[in-house]
């Protein structure tokens, strides 16, 4: 194979292209070897091209396609490349695409669009591949807007409903927010270096060619940019509503691979991040602030999605926290860990789902254990996986992280303490959602109850594998491969015998939540909803996700209408701008009439106007000699 | 011999034309196709030589008569391209108004070996012969249609404008051979460099004298006059035919003169050209909004572009002229692209050149719609049509000269150029047709225009490969 690289990306490419070009006409089966098969054949390839790197003396592949825009000396070149970091990236997202595009099978069986879904899955695959193997940021910016536009399409799939479409807007345009701090800070970046392939940027920064407070700027901008497509707080308001799309959408873009971009992005230029503690600092903090609020909320949701939502917003904020205290590796391992017990847990709550016809809501479930096994135990170990039980792969990021949090240098004890407190509560929703579905007794309505049954092989299947490596997954070490890339933070003086007794204060976080899920939930006294009276405030405020689609509403979204209203479209647009525009264009039409007599068909006044030329020609140049 | 080997494209050419002649003198009126077909085959070999003989590095031939260099060859090759696509788009027309005759193909074919006389000219006497073959080629064109009043007066008009611009070039050139005592270019340069002039005073009013005759052939204002009159009256094949490969020839000539020859007087022509550029960019804008004929309004468009063009000569760096050489072949692309859809929508005699003939376009035709489109959009200067890259790299090259308020001015001047190219498109787009009738044009017809719209969008989304060839091809010459 000549371009691996480029056979990766263009095979959802061809995907969605005869998919969506042909799909209505194929039939369903072939539809699905399309669908199925050419993301398959990418990991397949995706394997191949990593063993060639790891075979070759450590230079990273590079493909270059085409020069896209040369400028006198400086060119934009569209090529990939493949080191360790996007070697990993590319496994997860062409391996657990894989998957989730063969659970689709199953899921989305029967369904009118189910071409157009495989064609929209395919090109999402396409975008998110050319985002981590683009060489320079602007393929990878091409790639981030790709993907968005593909989560937009997918979250909309049923447009006929007009909650889901909105749904799908809402992504949209906060994610717009965020790409404007991305495009300055490539400004920001282009204008320092004068080139945006992300090696030379880091080389360039280990070099010292960035001033720190560029480094600061362009670390700042980029990650308003991430802050927008992994969800971190204030641009997270998107992802909850994003459960619209259909479930394996929801696991494949919106945990496993998407948002997990914005962490890619930052560990992609650490060498940037390296320089300015200033804004790995703005990092850790947001990061712990998100992991933390969106922990809360998790508690007390209903609707079975949103619980997995509000823990992958939390789960995105654990990895920009590690990012943020400088341990980039660690935040990709979390990453991978992530991609596999969270793409476990969504498409086993789409089995849930599937099974009881389309119900997601916590209250009306119960007691799914014994009727879909398969489901419930990999849902268990995926669960299980995430609360952070060793030696399940959740465990052994999630104490990476913490440990970095308190005992590397860019640590502290209050973002270690942020980060426990999450822990526990990590374990205690995740606990309480399983319990609720599954181990308390059936709540659900008897025609629902009647019609409950286990999901085809093809989905169980999938759940089978992502549950193995939800559960063997810590075993890859992910911080030590990636360790001469990213090197791991310098861990404090006098804090490197507290890795143990860390440890095993992790384990007691994530059994202290089991416990406390087990007397909330579990027992026939409901003390829950005793509790939840009880802080009845408090209760309402998480239940609201502390009011900030409200807050945004109110602060943001109504000022800004009165100001586009009032102010910009009746005062400036209609008054100055459409007077001045009006003013201009009647003085352009004006001068042209004016103008176009000149032109009166006289070969006589043509012949003057050559001779008053020169004569102005001659009369220019007089002072000159 | 070696001489002869470098100029074996224009060799064919000449050889030929002087056969296609012959030939159509002998062929029956049933078979006036074989002089269109060989006149074809004519473009595609000396375009294939002249690529074949692409010089690794500048050759000067017969006693510094002429160069055959990189940015020659380039320009020669897209020469006998854009040609060929003329040709293409004419047949059909000419037949239609009965004017299908071999004058047209062997006319075209001698102004063609004109302009490439005019490109490979390393001295201003063959400068002035490939201009002259040039223009007497496209006096008679315009004037084909002898019995459309519109085309005699137009062709008369041209004639006696271009007689007028060819005298003020003579002049000047005898002005310069005067000063320097040499029409070789390169014995020029070395001239204006060493200081040794014969007379100040008479090389800077040569200089004002050629840049007159230089500006009226591009037709930048004031000596534009000629171009609308002359646009609007000759038949569309014929101006399509001299609004585009012309152009090219045109900005090879101004390179010849002005950087080859004499560049040592940058500081006396670049303060000229900038007049020259802002008049330009200003009256083609502004005249083109109140015009309600296509073809004019090309015609003032054209004039506005040619401002732009002359931005990336009076940069004076090396970048800056292969802007402008990009310009050039980008605006011939579009503007043959322009032409070829008034071509294509007219039938039986009837013109499809008045605004109100592309009422509703969409409605009847959703891809030709599209291709016009393409090339208004490029026109303008939107991204990511190709028109975009070519703006937009001249501006960057005024903006590196230090020029930053004559960028300012072009970019406003190009503002108010939108507003003709998108008033188009809302016809297009958003009125209702006249006339609802089927495009009726040949199949060949269809298929260049769309490969004419096509590459534009393609050069658009992948402009490096001509950028950078503009680059090399004027790093070897």
């Amino acid at each position: 194979m000549t371009l691996p690289l480029t056979t990766i990306v263009l095979l959802p490419l061809l995907g969605f292209l005869v998919n969506g070009l042909l799909g209505p006409r194929l039939g369903t089966r072939l539809v699905t070897v399309v669908g199925c098969g050419l993301p398959v054949l990418a990991f397949l390839v995706a394997v191949g091209a990593v063993m060639q790197l790891e075979a070759g003396d450590g230079a990273a592949l590079v493909e270059t396609l085409f020069t896209w825009a040369p400028f006198g000396e400086r060119s934009l070149d569209v090529a990939l490349y493949l080191d360790r970091l996007s070697a990993v990236m590319v496994l997860v997202v062409t391996g657990v695409g894989s998957l989730i595009h063969i659970y689709s099978v199953g899921y989305m069986k029967g369904d009118e669009g189910y071409a157009r879904y495989f064609a929209y899955l395919n090109l999402f695959l396409f975008f998110m591949l050319l985002l981590v193997l683009g060489r320079s940021l602007l393929v990878l910016f091409v790639g981030w807007e790709g993907v968005g536009l593909a989560s937009y399409l997918l979250i909309g799939f049923w447009f006929d409903d007009p909650a889901k479409a909105a749904a799908g807007k809402k992504a949209f345009i906060t994610n717009r927010v965020g790409d404007a701090g991305f495009l300055l800070g490539m400004f920001v970046l282009y204008a320092a270096l004068g080139t945006l392939e992300m090696d030379a940027v880091n080389a360039a920064a280990a070099d010292g060619l960035l001033p720190a407070a560029t480094a600061t700027l362009v670390g700042v901008l980029l990650f308003v940019g991430a802050t927008g497509k992994s969800a971190q707080i204030p641009l997270h308001v998107w992802l909850p509503d994003a459960m619209a799309g259909p479930t394996p959408v929801s696991a494949l873009i919106h945990a496993a691979t998407m948002v997990t971009a914005g962490v890619y992005l930052v560990a992609r230029l650490a060498g940037v991040y390296q320089l300015s503690p200033e804004a790995s600092l703005v990092l850790a903090v947001v990061g712990v602030a998100t992991a933390f609020f969106a922990a809360t909320v998790a508690l007390v949701q209903t609707d079975i999605k949103k619980v997995l939502a509000y823990s992958t917003v939390s789960q995105l904020g654990f990895m920009v926290l590690a990012l943020g205290v400088g341990a980039h590796g660690v935040a990709v391992f979390h990453l991978v860990t992530h991609a596999f017990f969270k793409a476990c847990l969504f498409l086993g709550a789409g089995s849930v789902i599937h099974a009881l016809g389309g119900e997601q809501d916590l209250r009306r479930m119960g007691g799914l254990a014994r009727r879909i096994p398969i489901t419930f135990v990999t849902f268990a170990v995926a669960t299980a996986a995430i609360a952070g039980l060793p030696p399940l792969a959740g465990f052994f990021s999630k104490d990476e992280i913490l440990w970095f949090a308190l005992a590397g240098e860019q640590g502290g004890l209050l973002l270690f303490l942020v980060g426990a407190v999450t822990a526990f509560l990590t374990s205690l929703y995740m606990f309480r959602l399983l319990w609720l579905a599954f181990l308390t007794p059936s709540r659900m309505a008897p025609e629902v109850a009647a019609h409950v049954h286990e999901s085809p092989r093809s989905m169980t299947g999938v759940l089978v594998v992502l549950a193995l490596l939800s559960a063997l997954g810590g075993f890859i070490a992910v911080p030590h491969y990636l360790e001469g890339l990213l090197p791991l933070p310098a861990v404090a003086p006098g804090r490197a015998a507290w890795h143990l007794p860390l440890a095993l204060f992790a384990v007691a976080l994530a059994l202290g939540g089991l416990a406390a899920a087990r007397h909330l939930f579990g027992g026939e006294a409901r003390p829950a909803a005793a509790l939840a009276a009880r802080l009845a405030t408090l209760h309402r405020v998480l239940t609201n996700k502390y009011y900030v689609d409200e807050l945004y509403e109110g602060f943001i979204h109504r000022p800004l209408v009165w100001v586009a209203d009032r102010v910009l479209l009746r005062v400036v647009d209609r008054l100055l701008m459409d007077g001045l525009l009006h003013g201009v264009a009647s003085l352009a039409r004006g001068s042209a009439r004016a103008l176009v007599r000149v032109q009166n068909g006289q070969l006589q006044r043509y012949g003057w106007l050559v001779l008053v030329g020169l004569g102005a020609g001659l009369l220019w140049t007089w002072p000159h000699v | 011999m070696t001489d002869f080997v470098a100029i074996t494209p224009e060799l064919f050419l000449l050889t030929m034309a002087c056969v296609v002649l012959i030939v159509d003198a002998f062929l029956p009126e049933a078979y006036r196709a074989v002089t269109y077909q060989l006149a074809l085959m004519t473009l595609v070999i000396t375009g294939g030589l002249t690529v074949a003989l692409y010089p690794a590095e500048p050759q000067v031939v017969f006693h510094g008569a002429a160069v055959v260099d990189g940015m020659g060859s380039v320009l020669k090759a897209f020469i006998a391209g854009i040609a060929f696509f003329a040709f293409t788009y004419s047949k059909d027309y000419l037949r239609e108004r009965n004017v299908f005759k071999g004058e047209y193909y062997v006319l075209g074919l001698f102004a063609v070996l004109g302009m490439m006389i005019m490109v490979s000219a390393h001295s201003l006497l063959t400068i002035y012969l490939g201009l002259e073959l040039l223009s007497l080629c496209l006096y008679a064109m315009v004037a084909m249609h002898r019995d459309s009043a519109d085309a005699s007066e137009a062709a008369m008009k041209y004639f006696v404008l271009g007689a007028l611009a060819s005298g003020m070039l003579l002049y000047g050139i005898s002005m310069i051979y005067g000063g320097t005592g040499t029409v070789d270019l390169g014995e020029i340069a070395a001239v204006v460099a060493s200081g040794d002039i014969v007379d100040d005073t008479v090389l800077v009013f040569g200089l004002v004298f050629l840049v007159v005759g230089l500006a009226f052939k591009l037709g930048a204002v004031p000596f534009h006059m000629w171009l609308p009159d002359v646009y609007h009256g000759a038949p569309t094949a014929v101006t399509l035919f001299i609004g585009s490969a012309p152009k090219m020839a045109a900005f090879a000539m101004v390179m010849r003169v002005l950087v080859d020859g004499l560049e040592g007087l940058q500081a006396d022509w670049q303060a000229m050209l900038v007049i020259l550029s802002i008049l330009s960019m200003a009256v083609g804008n502004v005249i083109a909004i109140a015009q309600t004929n296509l073809k004019r309004m090309f015609a003032y468009s054209t004039i506005a572009h040619v401002g732009f063009l002359i931005l990336g000569v009076l940069s004076g760096t090396e970048a800056g002229y292969a802007a402008s050489m990009f310009y050039a072949i980008v605006y011939a692309i579009m503007s043959l692209g322009g032409f070829g859809m008034i071509v294509l929508l007219s039938r039986g005699g009837f013109e499809a050149d008045r605004l109100e003939d592309f009422k509703g376009l969409n409605e009847r035709s959703p891809w030709f719609a599209f291709i016009m489109m393409v090339f208004l959009f490029s026109m303008a200067g939107v991204p990511p049509f190709v028109g975009f890259w070519a703006k937009w790299s001249v501006l960057r090259e005024v903006v590196a000269a230090d020029m930053v308020w004559l960028a300012v001015v072009a970019v406003v001047f190009s503002i108010i150029g939108a507003f003709y190219y998108l008033r188009v498109v809302k016809l297009m787009y958003f009125d209702k047709p006249e006339d609802a009738s089927p495009i009726t044009a040949g199949g060949d017809l269809q298929a260049a225009v769309s490969i004419n719209g096509l590459a534009v969008l393609g050069l658009g989304l992948f402009p490096g490969a001509l950028l950078t060839l503009c680059v090399a091809a004027l790093a070897a010459s």
